[in-house]
């Protein structure tokens, strides 16, 4: 019973929040409602048992990710009138593409539920018991899927670099920068000089 | 009807937790107080109470009768949101947490991952408390906190996995386990990863926005950051779930580092001593760190906090996890 009642705990929030991410005016209050979104689906991994996948999950997108989304969207300054403006302008283009996803997502279910190709993979690997989660993925990520795993690794690699270089800037000659080296390298010996000095003479006259 | 006691059993576990973790933080706040106190040749807090030992009550007294002052500009949901989400988050990563061998409530199997996802969005607090606030200085406090809360979590990661690299495990009790050596206290992880044990140490005070990284709320320039319209409960709420998430990493440092419940001499008359009396110990040890550092180092500039960050520890991090895995491989030792 208590599964039950959190899986539809869950999905009720999660589809509610993805409801309210498209229909709320506030595009920082639509982040936030894609976080609690995350955080539900989260929730359901686990109650499939991937708790590793939660967690990362959680990790990735809603603590890195969403961190970022809600930096951009917290600076933006969104004309609200001006957007409703042009809401029947892509009223098409946009139906087109919900029409689209649709259709593909009635097919992908038809076919599951009809009983299609997805179980002979279901069946294809057995969920043994006495493996954690962790451990599962491991065995078969860098064993089978080894070649896939290091060119996705590869494709996020040249997309980082990719980001390093836009904002790249050239150092202009002459401008000032801290040297924490030469900082940490001065000491006592280098930065103080003890000068002894007479009464009645001067600085001038010791040779500082 | 065995579920229902199971339901019951895990609340009456809980509520004893968190009643116990309460009191713990409030006298940890005084002596945080202390401490700061003594290194500046002050008394501290000594009128409530003998030593000032209700100092902590006094101030939760005060804070909740006094009025909440939203302010009129403000988004008002996600305003008041906010500081709850911060002690909300804060107080669900001790969950996992084990202040003995099987003392933990949920003993998870990725308890790791789940403390590290917690902690991670304990951003969230400071971001929409800033946003909410609708003023410059808490904006600009939630910005700087959002840029630097995400770059030291990078490197805390990285430590993360040198630990698990050694135990070939993600349960919390698991890593403590793997430390319980003959050697005692010099079996445990802080010896063989001591370069990882002073950048966790170090991550763990950026992380939680303890000085000197506390530029998110820096009071010389920005007032108090993101708290500055924040007063009385939200207030309130804000320090509590920052001191939880200080004792959090505290419990973190001893978990993965210290040995968790594990006596530091390992015969017996001290392995007579109940394992949470130890637990409790390291992690009032890793505060008074946390502490002292707080009273004698000065504030970092911003520059020099992403430098830290980016340049240093997570270079330091990377080719640890790399010289780590490589020797585990190497000499068998891998788990």
């Amino acid at each position: 019973m208590m599964p039950a009642l959190f899986f539809y705990l869950f999905a009720g929030v999660t589809v509610a929040s993805a409801f309210m991410v498209i229909s709320s005016k506030n595009p920082v209050h639509s982040v936030l409602f894609l976080i609690l979104a995350f955080v539900n689906a989260a929730g359901l991994f686990v109650l499939m048992g991937a708790e590793f996948l939660a967690m990362i999950l959680v990790v990735v997108y809603v603590g890195a990710v969403a961190v970022l989304f809600m930096f951009v969207t917290m600076m933006l300054d969104v004309d609200f009138a001006e957007l409703r403006d042009g809401f029947l302008q892509y009223l098409p283009v946009g139906a087109l593409v919900g029409l689209i996803v649709l259709a593909e997502l009635v097919l992908v279910v038809g076919t599951w539920g009809a009983g299609g190709a997805t179980q002979t993979v279901v069946a294809k690997a057995p969920i043994p018991n006495d493996v954690t989660n962790a451990e599962a993925l491991g065995r078969v990520l860098y064993t089978e899927h080894l070649l896939l795993f290091q060119a996705a690794g590869l494709v996020l690699l040249t997309a980082m670099i990719g980001a390093i270089v836009l904002t790249l800037r050239e150092r202009r000659a002459g401008v000032k920068r801290q040297d924490i080296a030469a900082q940490v390298a001065r000491g006592p010996a280098t930065a103080i000089e003890v000068v002894k000095v007479r009464p009645g003479q001067g600085l001038s006259e010791t040779g500082v | 009807m065995e579920t229902f006691l199971q339901v019951l059993l895990i609340l009456i576990q809980s509520v004893a937790l968190l009643v116990a973790l309460l009191v713990f933080i409030a006298y940890i706040l005084l002596a945080d107080r202390k401490v700061w106190a003594a290194v500046q040749l002050r008394r501290g807090p000594n009128v409530v109470g003998p030593f000032g030992l209700f100092q902590s009550f006094a101030d939760l007294l005060k804070f909740v009768l006094k009025e909440p002052v939203i302010p009129s500009s403000a988004n008002k949901g996600v305003f008041l949101l906010a500081p709850l989400v911060t002690c909300f988050l804060a107080l669900a990563a001790w969950a996992v947490i084990p202040l003995a061998d099987g003392w933990a409530i949920a003993d998870l199997n990725v308890g790791i991952l789940y403390v590290f996802a917690i902690s991670s969005l304990g951003v969230y607090g400071v971001i929409m408390g800033g946003w909410a606030s609708n003023s410059k200085y808490p904006f600009l406090g939630a910005l700087r906190s959002a840029a630097q809360m995400v770059s030291y979590e990078v490197s805390i990661g990285f430590v993360i996995i040198c630990v698990l690299l050694c135990v070939g495990s993600l349960n919390l009790s698991d890593i403590v386990r793997a430390q319980d050596t003959a050697a005692g206290v010099f079996g445990w992880y802080w010896l063989p990863l001591f370069p990882m044990f002073v950048v966790f140490f170090i991550s763990a005070l950026a992380e939680t926005n303890r000085p000197p990284f506390d530029l998110p709320e820096a009071e010389s320039e920005l007032v108090a950051g993101f708290m500055t319209e924040y007063g009385s409960t939200p207030y309130l709420l804000f320090m509590l779930g920052e001191y939880v998430a200080i004792m959090t990493m505290c419990a973190l440092t001893t978990i993965l580092f210290l040995g968790g419940w594990l006596s530091p001499i390992p015969f017996a008359p001290f392995t007579w001593v109940p394992g949470v009396i130890w637990f409790v110990a390291k992690m009032c040890l890793v505060f008074f760190m946390f502490a002292m550092v707080k009273a004698f180092v000065p504030r970092y500039r911003y520059d020099q906090l992403m430098r830290l960050g980016w340049k240093v520890f997570l270079p330091i991090s990377l080719a640890m996890v790399v010289i780590v895995a490589a020797v585990l491989q190497f000499t068998g030792w891998a788990p």
